[in-house]
């Protein structure tokens, strides 16, 4: 039943994926144009042909734009064109370098937020405060205290990624049942081992939850992030190509975006459930 | 302070602090009992008396307002190893197989213990409750009643002096709970093992408790009744009630749950043959005025 059900919806996936690309296709094909009886090396002059290729990218100038990066994605020719597996190794490194950052402060402070009423009410005020601020917002201040284009992108993407983690975490530590903690004291287990053995596996799929919200965040930042500060990244590839009037190469970016931020968020939701627990 | 009893309850009270603008609530008060080493004691009485609060208080995790409890002539004071709690909902933790809930008691509890031993420790208190086909199964495969087996091998195997035990059965079905009895009275007639458990069926506490402890309702629950069981051990679940104490001991808990202390079953009792006298008469629950 359920194989046929992904059976079925694997074919209407197909069946919209052909019935979006022919639309496509048929919206950009070249058009006649009436020249009237203008000469036709005056037209010629003009840029003008009685039949005029569309503005827009076809399906196929994207394949072939896929095809050509795909082919060669790590070249470097010069600062200003490297090829797209460099672009995406730089944007991955800044994302994961912020958001492994973010982890190690996130999830010891809602260790401490989730543990402690006090810390909770004390530092509630600031977490509400900073949640909402566009991580972008940090950039200048980051580029004026840093001085670096690249670790400023990491800071933002550390900005970015923390307060899900935090508030997660803390949510996850708190909420872990009085009934653990209770077996935990009668065996007299010590602060530590309670922590590492029955706090943390108990909000681990909590924290998990927290993790991937904050990849996702953080993966939707970073391209904003490097077309601000530019240089390197698949932000700054985008931003670079539309300076090129190159629409098929940054059509062909944003299928990689969403690409690589599913396959993120596949690989965390792989981590989640391996800690994840049926409760009962 | 010295006494002879194993486990000696002194003038134990619970107040919980008034909310604002109200009088704080007094659930239960003047409560004195022993336990001797070796003896299964029932604590009965109706929902809201405090039994939870009272196994709490035994257990360490919670303070009592007032009064003392001693274990071996020591205060009690905070929880310890020396006394094994099986939870009303088993607390097992989900992440855990079957061994290893029961190897992190017993790597508490043991703390030199090599893998070996500890693995050994394991085997044996989850093969005395018959669960070693499920020892590397996690709680949501196992039923209801092999998961509050788990509780209890777990509670065994820490070794403990005393077993505290929270309506261990509450949940779990009539035909189930009868089996999970049988078993765990069999382990404590092999074992001597000193328990206290809490629950609200009567024919539980007959056929479990050497001595059963009768609580009259909260607010100011108090300790009315010191019955001890006439039955004489061992007891079975299927010959329990052709035994002729059974049905009058039966009716003297049943009017006591129902009507409230003083009933007339309670002359009808037979006296038990250990020194201990006649159930002592019942009080009614005295009126404290809070200030």
């Amino acid at each position: 039943m359920s194989q046929s059900l992904n059976l079925r919806a694997g074919l209407v996936s197909i069946l919209l994926l052909l019935a979006f690309i022919g639309a496509w296709w048929g919206a950009t094909l070249p058009t006649q144009v009436d020249l009237g009886d203008m000469d036709p090396e005056y037209a010629a002059m003009m840029g003008l042909d009685s039949v005029q290729e569309s503005d827009i990218p076809t399906p196929g100038d994207i394949g072939s734009a896929i095809w050509t990066h795909l082919s060669d994605p790590f070249y470097v020719k010069g600062s200003n064109d490297m090829g797209i597996g460099i672009q995406l190794a730089h944007s991955l490194w800044r994302v994961l370098a912020g958001f492994a950052l973010a982890a190690m402060v996130a999830v010891p402070l809602g260790f401490l937020i989730g543990m402690s009423p006090l810390m909770h009410k004390a530092l509630d005020p600031y977490i509400q405060i900073l949640k909402p601020i566009s991580p972008l917002a940090w950039m200048p201040l980051a580029l004026y205290i840093i001085q670096d284009a690249s670790i400023s992108s990491i800071f933002v993407i550390f900005i970015c990624s923390i307060w899900p983690m935090m508030v997660n975490t803390a949510y996850g530590v708190a909420s872990v049942r009085d009934d653990w903690l209770a077996v935990a004291k009668t065996l007299e287990v010590g602060p530590i081992k309670k922590a590492f053995k029955v706090i943390l596996p108990a909000a681990a799929p909590t924290i998990l939850t927290g993790m991937r919200i904050s990849m996702g965040i953080a993966w939707l930042v970073i391209v904003a992030a490097e077309m601000l500060v530019g240089g390197t990244g698949i932000g700054y590839f985008i931003w670079n190509e539309w300076n090129n009037l190159d629409l098929a190469n940054v059509i062909f970016a944003i299928l990689l975006i969403g690409v690589v931020g599913m396959i993120l968020d596949m690989i965390i939701g792989l981590l989640g459930k391996a800690v994840s627990y049926k409760e009962v | 302070m010295t006494t002879h009893s194993f486990i000696q309850v002194d003038g134990l009270e619970k107040t919980f602090p008034a909310p604002m603008g109200q009088e704080p609530v007094t659930v239960f008060q003047n409560l004195d009992f022993e336990i001797e080493k070796g003896e299964f004691v029932c604590l009965i009485g109706h929902s809201g008396c405090g039994k939870s609060t009272i196994l709490n208080i035994l257990a360490g995790l919670d303070a009592a307002s007032d009064g003392y409890v001693f274990m071996e002539n020591k205060e009690v004071t905070g929880p310890g190893l020396d006394r094994g709690v099986v939870f009303q909902g088993h607390a097992l933790m989900p992440w855990l197989t079957v061994r290893e809930n029961v190897a992190f008691a017993v790597k508490s509890r043991f703390k030199r213990h090599s893998n070996e031993e500890v693995n050994a420790q394991v085997e044996k208190y989850v093969d005395m409750v018959g669960l070693t086909p499920a020892i590397d199964k996690k709680p949501h495969q196992l039923s209801g009643g092999m998961r509050q087996r788990v509780g209890i091998a777990r509670a065994f195997a820490i070794e403990p002096k005393m077993l505290l035990m929270d309506e261990p059965f509450g949940a779990l079905d009539a035909l189930t709970r009868g089996v999970i009895q049988d078993e765990l009275l069999a382990i404590c007639q092999a074992t001597s093992q000193t328990v206290f458990m809490i629950t609200h069926d009567v024919d539980e506490a007959i056929l479990l408790a050497d001595k059963i402890l009768l609580m009259t309702n909260g607010p100011f629950a108090e300790v009315a009744e010191c019955a001890y069981n006439p039955l004489k051990k061992p007891r079975s679940r299927q010959e329990m009630h052709h035994d002729g104490h059974y049905y009058p001991f039966r009716n003297h808990l049943m009017d006591f749950l129902v009507n409230g202390p003083g009933t007339p079953y309670a002359e009808k009792l037979p006296v038990p043959e250990a020194g201990h006298a006649e159930p002592q008469p019942a009080r009614g629950p005295r009126k404290v005025v809070n200030g």
